[in-house]
C-alpha cells in the first residue's frame, strides 16, 4: 500500500516548516506534526499575560533568507518585518553609546567618545560586509565532505576552493582570522573605545558558552553580520506580532502548497525497517506510515531520541554525544505599564524603539562568564533589550508594553540545578541589573517571564535550551555539523533526513537548513 | 520663498534633518527623520500621519454645481451621492487626461474637488453660462491623512462618529476634540485610511489632538518618502511623475488618455456629455495604444548584473521617479516611469508605461538599470495593479 505521505517532518520549527514548503512546492504530499499547541519551535508569539503579546524566546530577524522569502511568497502570508533601527548601551558612568540608523548620527556619535574608532568603524564596516559577501556562498550550498573523493564532494570542494581564491589574501586572511580568533582579540585590532568593543563583541557570545575572550567567537560575531534584509547585510528587524509571525508566515506558504499541518501531535519514535525510516508513531499510539521522515528536531533528538541508536553507527553516536549544546542564555519577558526611563537618555525618545544593550565593557562582558563558566548564572549578566511594543503597538494594549530581554550567561548545567526560587532569583538579577540603568522599571512590571535554558528545552524540546540547536563553535560547523559524514541533511537510516539548525549552516532564524535539506531530498528521491 | 501648509508649526519642529521638497509650491517634509524606513513601517503596520495640505482645493455649489462637475470629470456625477467621495480623473477635449483627484458630494447641492494642480481656470471654462460658484478654498482648509492598518482604532478614541458606518470612500462631517472636521476614507497609500479636513485655524490643534490620542497606537508623521513607496505598492499614479497633465505636454506624446493610465475604469461610458467623451469612445472601441502597469523586476536577474561586478545589489529606502527605457527583445516597447524597493512585498516594483499588447499581466519584459556606470538589462514581470490590496482598505 502507497503511504499517505510521501514525507512527514517531525517538529513545526521555522525550518521544518521551511522544508515542508519546500517538499510540497516540489509536489510532495507532506505532513508537519508538531508537539505543542503552536507552531515555530523557539519561534513562537505566546499571549502569557491577558492583552500581552511576548515574543517568547527568539525576538528579532536578521538572517532569514531572502531566496526563501522569494520563493515562497512569504509576504503574501504575513511576512512583515519592522525597521529595528538603533543599540544603545548605558556606561557605568551615566552617559550612553548608540548607534543610530543614520550613518552620520552614528559617526558624530561615536566622535563624542573616540574620533579614531569612528574612522575606523568605517573601514570595520566595509570589510564586514565583504566578510559576509565571502560567507554568503557558504550558506546557500550543501557541506561537501573534503575527505571524500565523490564527484558531487569534489566538484563542491573546488567551487568552494575557486571562491575563496577569488577573495584575494587580504580577505582571506581577515576571514582565517574571524574564524579562529576571540570576538574581544579581533575587536581589539580595530578599536579602542571599551564599550564599543563591549557591544559589537557581545555579538559574538550569543548563544554559545564562550567568553568574549574565548577564541572563536570572532566568528559568531560574524554569523550576526550575515542578514541580508532588504539588501543591506547586518540589517536586524522586527517581525510584526512577533518572531511566531515568521513561524506562522511559512506554515501559511506550506499550507497554500498542500502541506498538511497537525499541531499537539507529539512524534514517540520514527519507525525504522532494515535500515529505512517508514513513518512515525505518535505518543498515544498513532502510527503513519511515510516514504521518508524528516527531523526538524536537533541532533541529539534526531539521533538517540526519534531513533534507536543500534541502528545507528558508533561513530556517530559517539559525535553526537560530544555535541556541544549546553545552552548558556535566558530570557526574561515582561509586561509593563509603561516605558522604562532610561537615566542616560531620560524620556521616551527613539531609542527606546531600538535595541538597549548591557554590555558596559569587556571585562563586564567576561566575568559575566566567569560566573557561569563555575555554574552560576551572571550576577551581572549581558543583556539585549527590545521593547517591541515600541515597534509594534499591537503586542501590547494601547499605552502598555512588553519587554523582551535575552540574557547570558545562564548555564543550563547550574550548580546544584535550577529550581523555581533559583529561576527566580535569576529573574530578580535580571530586573534588578536593568533598574540600574533605568530605575522605574520595577515599579511597571505587571507581569514577569522567566526562562532558563532548562525551561527552553522543557518548552521547545531544544536539548540543554540551546538556541541554536547546538553551538556555533568551529568545530561543529559545515561539514562538522551535525557530525562528519553526515552534514549532508542525511542519516544512516535510509529515508530519514535532518533538517534543523542543528544542521549546516546553524542557527538564528535563517531558514537556511531546512530549504538545503529539502534541495537535497527533492535531488536523492525522485 | 514656498509658502507653508497650516500644520507647519508642528511638522517644522519635527523634520530632523531639514529634508524638504516642494510640493505644488509648498513647503513639505520628504521626511523627519533622516530617511523613510520608520515612517513607511508605521503606513502599513501602525498608523502614519501625513501633512498633504498642498492639494488644490475647491468648493463648487450652485444650481448647476453638479452639472459642471459632471461635464468635468469622467465618471457619473448623477450617480455620486451625498457623503460619497470620488476618485476621477478629468480630460481636455481630446480625452487625454488633464489631472486626477477627488469629488467629494458634500451636501446635497454643494461638493469639494481636489487636484494636483491647479484648476480655478479650467472650472471656470467648463462653467460657462452655468449658475455655479468655484471657491478656491486650498489655503483656507488644512488636510492630513491618517493611514494604517491602527488609523481607525486612533480615531475612535477622538471622534463620536460610529466609524463602521464609514465605508471605504465615504464623507462624513463630525468633531475630533470638538474641532469641527470632514472626513473622508480615502487616501494615498492603499491602506485602511482617513483624510481629514479642517478649518486652516484649527491646523495645529487638529494635530496636537491626533498625535495625543495616536501616541499609544504608535501614530508616526510622515513625509512624502514614506508615501511614494505606499503609493507605489498600490499603484496610484502623480501626476507629472507618472503622467504629463495634458496642459503641461509640450509635445502631443506626452499626452494620455485615461485608458493609457490605468484608469478606464473610472470612464463612465454611459454619461452624459463630458470633456473628451467622444474622443474616448473612440478610443475605446480600438482599444488603447498603452496600457499602464505594474512591473515586478525579478531578483535573481537583478542580483546577476551585480554580481558580474562584485557587488552585492544596491537598492535605495526611497523610491526613484526616473524614466527608463523597457525592452523586449531588444526593441523598446515602453518605460517606466516611478519605482521602488517595497520593504513590505520584498519585491522591487516600477510602475511603467507599455505599448498593446505588452501590458498584458505575465508578459516578461526587460528593464534597462544602470550598474556601476553601465547600462544593462533587468528581466521584470508584468503585473496587474496595485500591488498590494489589503482586506483592511476597504473592510
Amino acid at each position: 500500500m502507497t503511504p499517505r505521505y510521501d514525507a512527514i517532518v517531525v517538529g513545526g520549527g521555522h525550518n521544518g516548516l521551511v522544508a515542508a514548503a519546500y517538499l510540497a512546492r516540489a509536489g510532495r504530499r507532506t505532513l508537519v506534526l508538531e508537539r505543542r499547541h503552536v507552531l515555530g519551535g523557539a519561534a513562537v508569539t505566546e499571549e502569557i499575560f491577558p492583552g500581552f503579546k511576548f515574543t517568547v524566546f527568539s525576538y528579532v530577524v536578521s538572517l532569514l533568507r531572502p531566496e526563501i522569502i522569494r520563493d515562497l511568497e512569504l509576504p503574501r502570508h504575513g511576512l512583515q518585518i519592522l525597521p529595528l533601527e538603533s543599540t544603545v548601551t548605558p556606561l557605568d558612568n551615566g552617559d550612553y553609546l548608540a548607534g543610530w540608523a543614520d550613518p552620520d548620527e552614528t559617526r558624530r556619535e561615536l566622535c563624542r567618545h573616540s574620533p579614531r574608532d569612528a574612522d575606523a568603524a568605517v573601514v570595520f564596516g566595509r570589510l564586514m560586509h565583504h566578510m559576509a559577501m565571502a560567507v554568503k556562498p557558504i550558506l546557500g550550498m550543501v557541506p561537501p565532505d573534503p575527505t571524500s573523493l565523490s564527484p558531487g564532494d569534489l566538484a563542491g570542494l573546488l567551487k568552494l576552493g575557486g571562491h575563496f581564491r577569488s577573495l584575494g589574501p587580504e580577505r582571506f586572511h581577515a576571514l582565517h582570522k574571524l574564524m579562529t580568533m576571540s570576538s574581544a582579540d579581533y575587536l581589539d585590532e580595530w578599536f579602542e573605545f571599551g564599550p564599543l568593543k563591549a557591544t559589537k563583541s557581545a555579538s559574538g557570545i550569543i548563544g554559545t558558552f564562550l567568553g568574549p575572550r574565548s577564541p572563536g567567537t570572532a566568528y559568531v560575531l560574524l554569523h550576526h553580520y550575515m542578514g541580508e534584509l532588504d539588501g543591506a547585510f547586518r540589517a536586524w528587524g522586527f517581525q510584526k506580532g512577533g518572531t511566531g509571525g515568521i513561524s506562522e508566515s511559512i506554515a501559511g506558504a506550506a499550507r497554500a502548497h498542500g502541506v498538511t499541518i497537525r499541531t499537539s501531535a507529539a512524534v514517540e519514535r520514527v519507525l525504522v525497517r532494515n535500515g529505512q525510516a517508514t513513518g512515525v508513531v505518535l505518543e498515544g499510539g498513532e502510527e503513519i506510515p511515510a516514504k521518508i521522515v524528516v527531523s526538524g528536531l536537533d541532533p541529539r533528538l534526531t539521533f538517540t531520541r526519534l531513533v534507536e541508536p543500534k541502528d545507528l553507527p558508533d561513530s556517530l553516536v559517539e559525535a553526537v554525544r560530544r555535541f556541544k549544546f549546553r545552552g548558556s542564555s535566558g530570557k526574561v519577558n515582561l509586561a509593563l505599564a509603561g516605558l522604562p526611563n532610561f537615566t542616560c537618555i531620560p524620556g521616551e525618545g527613539p531609542h527606546l524603539r531600538g535595541a538597549v544593550s548591557i554590555s558596559p565593557s569587556v571585562e563586564y562582558l567576561e566575568r559575566a562568564y566567569d560566573d557561569a563558566k563555575y555554574g552560576e548564572f551572571s550576577r551581572h549578566p549581558y543583556m539585549d533589550i527590545v521593547i517591541p511594543s515600541m515597534i509594534d503597538p499591537s503586542m501590547a494594549p494601547p499605552g502598555k508594553h512588553v519587554m523582551s530581554v535575552f540574557v547570558q550567561y545562564a548555564p543550563y548545567n547550574l550548580n546544584g540545578g535550577w529550581t523555581d526560587a533559583k529561576r527566580e532569583a535569576f529573574g530578580d538579577t535580571v530586573v534588578d541589573t536593568i533598574a540600574r540603568y533605568a530605575p522605574n522599571l520595577k515599579s511597571l512590571i505587571l507581569h514577569r517571564q522567566v526562562l532558563t535554558p532548562l525551561d527552553m528545552e522543557r518548552i521547545t524540546g531544544l536539548s540543554e535550551g540551546n538556541i541554536f540547536q547546538g553551538e556555533l563553535a568551529l568545530q561543529q560547523l559545515f561539514f562538522l555539523r551535525p557530525a562528519p559524514r553526515w552534514a549532508k541533511y542525511r542519516t544512516p537510516i535510509r529515508g530519514y533526513w535532518q533538517c534543523g539548525a542543528g544542521t549546516h549552516p546553524g542557527g538564528g532564524i535563517m531558514g537556511a537548513s531546512g530549504r538545503l535539506a529539502a534541495m537535497e531530498i527533492l535531488r536523492s528521491t525522485p | 520663498m514656498l509658502k507653508t501648509t497650516p500644520f507647519h508649526p508642528r511638522t517644522s519642529a519635527l523634520v530632523r534633518a531639514q529634508t524638504w521638497r516642494r510640493w505644488a509650491g509648498y513647503q513639505m517634509a520628504s521626511a523627519y527623520d533622516p530617511h523613510p524606513d520608520r515612517e513607511y513601517a508605521a503606513i502599513r503596520s501602525a498608523a502614519a500621519l501625513i501633512d498633504v495640505s498642498p492639494l488644490y482645493k475647491y468648493r463648487i455649489a450652485g444650481r448647476d454645481a453638479m452639472r459642471l462637475l459632471d461635464r468635468t470629470i469622467t465618471r457619473d456625477m448623477t450617480k455620486l451621492k451625498p457623503g460619497q467621495v470620488y476618485y476621477t480623473p478629468w480630460c481636455d477635449a481630446d480625452g487625454k487626461v488633464v489631472d486626477d483627484g477627488t469629488v467629494t458630494r458634500l451636501d446635497e447641492g454643494s461638493y469639494r474637488l481636489t487636484s494636483a494642480d491647479s484648476s480655478l481656470r479650467w472650472l471656470h471654462l467648463n462653467a460657462a453660462g452655468m449658475d455655479v460658484r468655484v471657491d478656491d478654498i486650498s489655503e483656507r482648509v488644512g488636510a492630513v491623512s491618517l493611514q494604517g492598518p491602527l488609523s481607525r482604532a486612533i480615531l475612535a478614541t477622538v471622534s463620536p462618529l460610529d466609524l463602521r458606518s464609514l465605508p471605504y470612500f465615504r464623507y462624513a462631517e463630525t468633531t475630533i476634540r470638538d474641532i469641527p472636521v470632514g472626513l473622508s476614507r480615502t487616501g494615498y497609500t492603499g491602506d485602511l485610511g482617513y483624510e481629514i479636513w479642517v478649518d486652516a485655524e484649527r491646523a495645529v490643534p487638529l494635530w496636537d489632538a491626533l498625535m495625543e490620542a495616536g501616541k499609544p497606537f504608535g501614530l508616526t508623521p510622515a513625509g512624502v518618502w514614506a508615501l511614494d513607496i505606499a503609493r507605489i505598492e498600490a499603484g496610484l499614479i502623480m501626476m507629472d511623475v507618472d503622467y504629463y497633465s495634458s496642459h503641461h505636454a509640450l509635445i502631443e506624446q506626452r499626452k494620455s488618455s485615461p485608458y493609457e493610465i490605468n484608469l478606464g475604469w473610472a470612464v463612465s461610458a454611459g454619461k452624459g456629455p463630458f470633456n473628451g467623451r467622444r474622443a474616448l469612445a473612440a478610443e475605446r472601441t480600438r482599444g488603447a495604444a498603452w496600457g499602464f502597469v505594474g512591473l515586478e523586476i525579478e531578483w535573481e536577474s537583478f542580483e546577476r548584473l551585480f554580481a558580474a561586478h562584485g557587488l552585492p545589489p544596491q537598492i535605495s529606502n526611497v523610491a526613484w521617479r526616473a524614466s527608463a527605457p523597457i525592452y523586449d527583445a531588444g526593441r523598446q516597447i515602453g518605460y517606466a516611469t516611478s519605482g521602488c524597493w517595497s520593504p513590505l512585498l520584498k519585491k522591487l516594483l516600477a510602475l511603467a508605461h507599455l505599448r498593446a499588447p505588452y501590458f498584458t499581466p505575465g508578459t516578461r519584459v526587460e528593464l534597462e538599470i544602470t550598474v556601476e556606470h553601465q547600462r544593462r538589462r533587468a528581466n521584470a514581470v508584468v503585473r496587474k495593479l496595485p500591488f498590494f490590496d489589503p482586506e483592511r482598505k476597504k473592510a
